[in-house]
């Protein structure tokens, strides 16, 4: 086989990619390039090395292209736009590669090879065809533990997924080197030297998840049910609202200049907008921040004709504040506040307890503490868990979600979610509510459009609130596992309704380890404005892309499915509420057992269609046979 | 067809066929479905002497209360038989009907009066908790002390099991009990064999009262030896065999505490130990368990009895493993149960109650006494002898445990039931005492075949394909341990039940649950699958043991899945099997039609693609859309539809704002507003009334759909 691209090759780009390449044959031409370069190494050489480490990943797409020439002139344009921060990677790689490092990793066995840090991937490799690598992006590592006996050091590696991996380094310099190049690659700064934007899928973008839920088709369908709504282009240019998308959908009778009046009546000017419709009685699900009422009551007629105009005549609606009354009371005298009963007559407020994310934050870290202890103690066991308070999180995140549709599916009532900043707790609620309400919520498709209008358009700080994770060592600035106890609270209703989603557990797994690291752009960014100025839907490829290839999706479709027109009700009692073991007890554990059962049950499934096939494809056989003879035959 | 005449007895039952009944809807579904729509009492005097405890066989007007939610209450008639209460809701057309087995019943309370009556709580062996009102005060106090006395029987025959008399003849019934034999089961593992044979010596029960006439012993121990060993043992229960692993020739024992005080020793005692060792050629050494915490084992030695000295014994390794006590263990499930029970408790409530509980920590010890055993067996192949004191409570537990783990043959249906036949029936558990089939002694209750079977239920979890049954096939003989419907659990010992000559006046549960066997298979079960072959590895990190919620609230439907992955597979199994059927026939009819018009043949090639529906899910719409109280009662109750239509739904709702509280919370500061913290909802449920009676004045103003 030749290798394409030959100038690149004379250039020594290539080379360190040598050690990622699988294929055997194209791997023995190189190496004997590589030592050729060695010996004539250069200062120029150094920098292409580093370049080549770099962008590595592309390598198998030019390799396995049939098309060389144009692969590699793609690959090319990727080196010269990324040729400016070539040399900070550079900079921060000080030990590219070492040799004979052990990695051990709880459940499997221990692997010797090759241990190579790239710009992005820290790569173990045993350099045999059959044991699979390890490839780690640096942005999934959360924190590093250094220990030494006498020159042999060990890294401990704790990743954001929650996984432990133990890297063993012969040479005390080599682990110093790989030590701190780990740190300061895992922590980077600057959200465009991220993976995403470096990396190039190895498939083909069918159907390009940028453009797949937009908000104006979700507004079509709205239009489709009622016309009491538009969509307005007030935020445009994201300056009414910072995190709010360019299209808002609010009540018709509301003009722009009222929303702008709301907007600076509500924390963060997230006036309130529309979040659900639903279709069965028409009621609706509005979500906001905190109004800002401050010490003296503060009020904003514009605000109370926006929420009322929601209303049917003569009904009322509800509030749901997510935070308790002590704390939406203390917040008045940061200049925020709660709707007085006064002003808003028609709308009754309910306080819950969600808690807010520096809270949330230390309970993943206790909740994973817990998890990772090897003590064999029933007792310490349960009372960490407890001392944790994840499931009382999720009990609460629930139970405000399962009101908020009570309300609008059996009292009839419209809702208007906050807490508040209205990015976190009100988004668990509404997008948990949704799923409690539309079946549609509870397909793939649906919830890759839930996650995108409730979280991604609606202004989740991802990016803020997913830098860091359980072993964080330093004081949390604003990480918080938001988007990872919505997603729980998603699997204990998936558990409750196993035939119920299109999608199994792995789905909500993936998605968790997406937000935290990923190769694609999706979860970038903390707003829409944020994301359209990095231009993430040209220069990434959106997770969406991936998930909804066919390939893909065969791991994440729930073989009991079968949908389920009716509202969920799911049962909030502690009895009923699991620990997601899948997440947090998943690499402490061995799941042979668990998958052997996946796999029977997949089996089971997928014997009875066969059948069924087979049966109608007979009966149909049979039918066609006895018509054909009837004359002849009379049984 | 019901032959009996009772007068207390509805009349509604007596004229309907009880297999018209939706024995799903009726906790105790099987009885019915046994007697085959015939009630009738063989022991007419013990009944009429039951009847004598029923001081009011009728109360009109009672409520049944949803635990789960206080305010939906249903009305009807409760009926006291000798056998059951009996609650037959009024009004709606598919009537709700309770019935409850006395012998179930773990005791009655009677609680403060409320406005609506006066409330009395049926607590039950089954974890069934059943609360009702009563409008009359004396009627409640009848109703109290009749069921108190009728749940606490004195004598073996007022037990269901002597008058409970389905549809069979004699001889069906002398069948039923030939369903299990633990000879065939002995010689499915290998004996007797030329190192094991059955000594006659307790053929008369005469060694040992509270072992089986048959027992398996070393060929090469005479009868002194096992007469002198067993005078050195609590209660004469010498050294026997229990499993015997085929592979290896190593065995599992059983045995009570020797009478060694600080200093005695007994020859024989010590040959037999030599004898069992030395059966298993394989191995120079044997382990000897014993099963309590060391402490205990010492205290035991001030009473003369207490353990085994290594000094003495040639080549026995002793090891202790500190499973608590009969009285610990009772009072840690009591502790659960209370638990479980809690209505809804906060998050933190439940975590520690469950630790403060202890339960999961003993059941952990349980298995891990199973574990060692069971790889002591197998992967070291040395015999091990177990004993607690008397050899009858943790013995058994563990000695089923290391079965269960070393033998796949236990995971499967009949295996289960040979298991229980043999370690807990055969070798003398006190059931009667354990599970207070009669009134006496408390203390001496204790949950200790729960534990096994939940032991059972933790494997389940950890190997989903290596069990044939699922868990409500535990849970099946969970309840009939207790319910007493059958003779198999009534007794001490093999020599009482032959003195009551059971097997005469009572059935056999075995082969009724082997009747009704595909409601306890596990479709996900492979026994060909490696996991399933030999021994089991359990994990013991303590997160691997969880509350076995579908036990413990096993009546509170709302807290289970709302539709259950296991009876979705089982219905999709049994459709496959159909299928598979259904082809069969096809390709017969087809290969006969071929030969007729084998000229025609080719026509068939074209491939005919159809798209099927699914299978049909067995989804409990009614149950799936029914709101939980989420605001903790606050709510007034979910809406009251549970057994409405969909169209029905609307007009069913139940007013948010009408059931406001009249909140005079102390952190409830926000005067203005009137709403009440809701965040604080739990602690203030109790005190809420169970009618809709505390109306806050301004519902009218503030429901929008009370108009």
């Amino acid at each position: 086989m030749e290798a394409p691209g030959a100038t690149c090759l004379r250039s020594g780009i290539r080379i360190c990619a040598v050690l990622f390449v699988t294929n055997n044959s194209l791997r023995r031409k190189l190496e004997k390039l590589s030592t050729f370069v060695s010996v004539t190494a250069s200062p120029w050489m150094e920098v292409a090395i580093k370049v080549a480490i770099l962008i590595q990943i592309c390598l198998p797409s030019v390799v396995k292209s049939n098309n060389g020439v144009e692969e590699t002139r793609k690959w090319r344009c990727q080196v010269s736009c990324t040729a400016q921060n070539i040399m900070e990677f550079a900079e921060l790689i000080k030990t590219p590669r070492v040799d004979g490092v052990v990695l051990h990793r709880p459940f499997m066995p221990t692997v010797e090879g090759t241990l190579c840090l790239t710009g992005h991937h820290l790569i173990l490799s045993s350099r045999q065809d059959n044991t699979e690598e390890l490839w780690l992006l640096h942005a999934n590592i959360d924190s590093i533990e250094k220990r030494f006996i006498g020159s042999l050091g060990t890294i401990i590696v704790k990743c954001k997924d929650l996984r432990v991996i133990q890297l063993d380094i012969p040479g005390m310099e080599e682990c110093l080197n790989i030590a701190s190049s780990i740190e300061a690659l895992s922590t980077l700064d600057s959200v465009s030297l991220m993976y995403p934007f470096f990396y190039r899928p190895l498939f083909e973008v069918i159907e390009d998840g940028w453009q797949l839920f937009v908000p104006e088709e979700a507004f079509k369908d709205l239009e489709s049910m009622t016309d009491e709504w538009r969509l307005s282009e007030v935020n445009k240019d994201f300056s009414v609202c910072p995190s709010y998308p360019s299209l808002l959908t609010v009540p018709k009778d509301i003009d722009d200049e009222s929303l702008c009046k709301a907007a600076s009546f509500r924390h963060g000017g997230r006036f309130p907008v529309l979040s659900y419709y639903h279709k069965k009685n028409g009621m609706v699900m509005m979500r906001a921040a905190q109004p800002l009422t401050g010490t003296n009551g503060r009020r904003c007629k514009e605000d109370e004709k926006l929420i009322n105009a929601t209303l049917c005549a003569g009904k009322r609606g509800y509030i749901i504040d997510t935070r308790t009354i002590a704390v939406a009371q203390q917040a008045k005298a940061r200049g925020g506040g709660f709707e007085q009963e006064a002003n808003y007559p028609q709308w009754r407020r309910i306080h819950k307890a969600i808690e807010r994310s520096n809270v949330l934050q230390e309970s993943l870290i206790k909740l994973v503490e817990a998890c990772n202890d090897q003590s064999h103690s029933m007792d310490r066991w349960l009372s960490k868990l407890e001392a944790s308070n994840w499931q009382s999180h999720v009990k609460e995140i629930l139970t405000t979600a399962c009101l908020a549709a009570q309300c609008i599916d059996r009292e009839g009532a419209s809702v208007l979610v906050h807490g508040t900043e209205g990015t976190d707790s009100t988004l668990q609620v509404t997008s948990l509510a949704q799923i409690i309400l539309d079946p549609a919520c509870r397909t793939i498709r649906g919830f890759e459009a839930l996650i995108e209008r409730e979280w991604l358009q609606a202004g989740h700080p991802f990016q803020q609130r997913c830098a860091q994770s359980a072993y964080s060592n330093g004081k949390p600035r604003s990480e918080a596992p938001v988007f990872l106890l919505f997603l729980d609270c998603v699997w204990q209703i998936l558990r409750q309704f196993p035939c119920s989603f299109q999608f199994n557990e792995n789905f909500l797994i993936m998605l968790f380890e997406h937000t935290y690291a990923s190769q694609f752009g999706t979860f970038l960014g903390n707003s829409v404005g944020e994301r359209v100025k990095l231009q993430l839907s040209q220069k990434t490829v959106s997770l969406w892309s991936w998930v909804n290839r066919p390939q893909e999706m065969e791991r994440f479709l729930n073989p009991l499915y079968e949908p389920n027109n009716l509202v969920i009700w799911p049962s909030v009692a502690p009895q009923s509420l699991l620990l997601w073991e899948g997440v947090f007890l998943r690499w402490n554990r061995s799941t042979k057992c668990l998958d052997e059962a996946y796999q029977e049950m997949v089996h089971i499934i997928e014997y009875n269609k066969e059948l069924q096939n087979k049966v109608n494809s007979l009966r149909r056989q049979l039918a066609q046979l006895e018509t054909e003879d009837n004359p002849l035959q009379t049984p | 067809m019901i032959v009996c005449d009772i007068t207390a007895f509805p009349k509604e039952i007596q004229v309907k066929d009880p297999a018209a009944l939706s024995a799903a809807r009726r906790p105790y579904g099987e009885s019915l479905q046994m007697t085959g729509g015939a009630i009738t009492l063989q022991a007419p005097e013990v009944w009429w002497s039951e009847m004598e405890h029923i001081r009011m066989p009728k109360v009109e007007n009672v409520r049944l209360v949803d635990r789960s939610y206080s305010r939906r209450t249903q009305v009807g008639t409760l009926y006291l038989t000798a056998t059951h209460t009996i609650f037959v809701g009024k009004g709606s057309e598919d009537r709700n009907e309770l019935w409850v087995l006395h012998s179930l019943v773990c005791n009655v309370v009677k609680h403060k009066a409320s406005q609506s009556g006066y409330p009395l709580l049926i607590h039950c062996k089954n974890f069934q908790v059943i609360q009702f009102i009563i409008p009359q005060e004396s009627d409640c106090h009848d109703v109290y002390i009749s069921l108190s006395r009728l749940s606490r029987p004195e004598k073996y025959e007022e037990l269901y099991c002597f008058s409970f008399n389905p549809n069979v003849d004699k001889a069906e019934r002398e069948h039923s009990w030939d369903f299990l034999d633990l000879k065939a089961e002995f010689s499915r593992m290998g004996l007797p064999n030329k190192m094991w044979h059955i000594t006659p010596i307790n053929r008369e029960y005469r060694v040992c009262d509270t072992y089986p006439a048959d027992l398996f012993v070393p060929k090469s121990v005479t009868l002194p030896v096992i007469v002198g060993s067993s005078k050195f043992r609590s209660r004469g229960r010498f050294p026997t065999l229990s499993y015997y692993c085929k592979e290896n020739h190593a065995t599992i024992c059983r045995s009570s505490q020797p009478l060694s005080g600080f200093s005695a020793r007994c020859l024989e005692d010590e040959q037999m130990l030599q004898a069992i060792m030395k059966s298993n050629p394989g191995s120079r050494f044997m382990y000897v368990v014993d099963t309590r915490p060391k402490l205990n084992a010492m205290a035991n030695r001030a009473a003369g009895k207490g353990y085994e000295n290594e000094d003495n014994y040639c080549n026995i390794k002793f090891q202790f493993i500190g499973i608590e006590n009969i009285h610990v263990m009772r009072n840690s499930q009591q502790k659960l149960i209370e638990v479980s029970a809690l209505r809804s408790p906060s998050m933190g409530e439940f975590l520690l109650g469950l630790e403060n509980s202890d339960w999961l920590r003993h059941i952990k010890s349980i298995m891990e006494a199973g574990i060692f055993i069971s790889k002591a067996v197998a992967e070291e192949g040395v015999s091990v002898l177990v004993h607690c004191s008397d050899g009858w409570d943790r013995t058994a537990q563990v000695c089923s445990v290391a079965s269960v783990l070393l033998d796949p043959y236990y995971r499967t249906i009949k295996g289960m039931m040979v298991l229980i036949e043999k370690d807990w029936v055969s070798f003398g558990h006190k059931f009667s005492h354990r599970c207070g089939h009669l009134d006496g002694e408390a203390k001496e209750v204790s949950p200790v075949i729960d534990q096994f079977l939940e032991c059972v239920w933790q494997l389940m979890e950890q190997f989903p394909c290596a069990f044939e049954y699922n868990e409500k096939f535990l849970i099946s003989i969970h309840n009939h341990v207790y319910s007493c419907h059958y003779g198999n659990f009534i007794c001490n010992s093999q020599k009482e039940r032959k003195d009551l000559r059971i097997k005469e006046k009572t059935h056999s549960i075995w082969p009724h649950l082997w009747e009704n066997k595909l409601d306890f298979m596990n479709p996900l079960f492979k026994p060909e699958q490696s996991q399933n072959q030999g021994l089991l590895r359990p994990s013991t990190a303590p997160y691997c043991f969880k509350y076995w919620r579908r036990l413990y609230n096993r009546f509170d439907r709302e807290l289970h899945p709302r539709q259950s992955e296991l009876d979705c597979l089982m219905t999709i199994k049994e459709e496959t099997q159909q299928l598979e059927e259904e082809l069969a026939l096809y390709e017969q009819k087809l290969a006969v039609l071929d030969k007729e018009r084998a000229k025609t043949l080719y026509m068939q090639k074209g491939v005919l693609d159809s798209k099927q529906p699914l299978w049909s899910l067995p989804l409990d719409t009614t149950l799936a859309n029914t709101p939980q109280d989420y605001l903790g009662g606050f709510m007034g109750g979910a809406p009251n539809v549970f057994t409405l239509q969909q169209g029905e739904r609307e007009s069913a709702e139940l007013c948010l704002f009408g059931d406001k509280p009249k909140s005079s919370d102390a952190d409830n500061s926000d005067q203005e507003s009137g709403v009440a913290d809701f965040s604080s909802h739990s602690s203030g449920e109790e005190s809420l009334p169970s009618e809709d009676s505390g109306k806050d004045p301004d519902s009218d103003e503030t429901g929008p759909n009370k108009a």
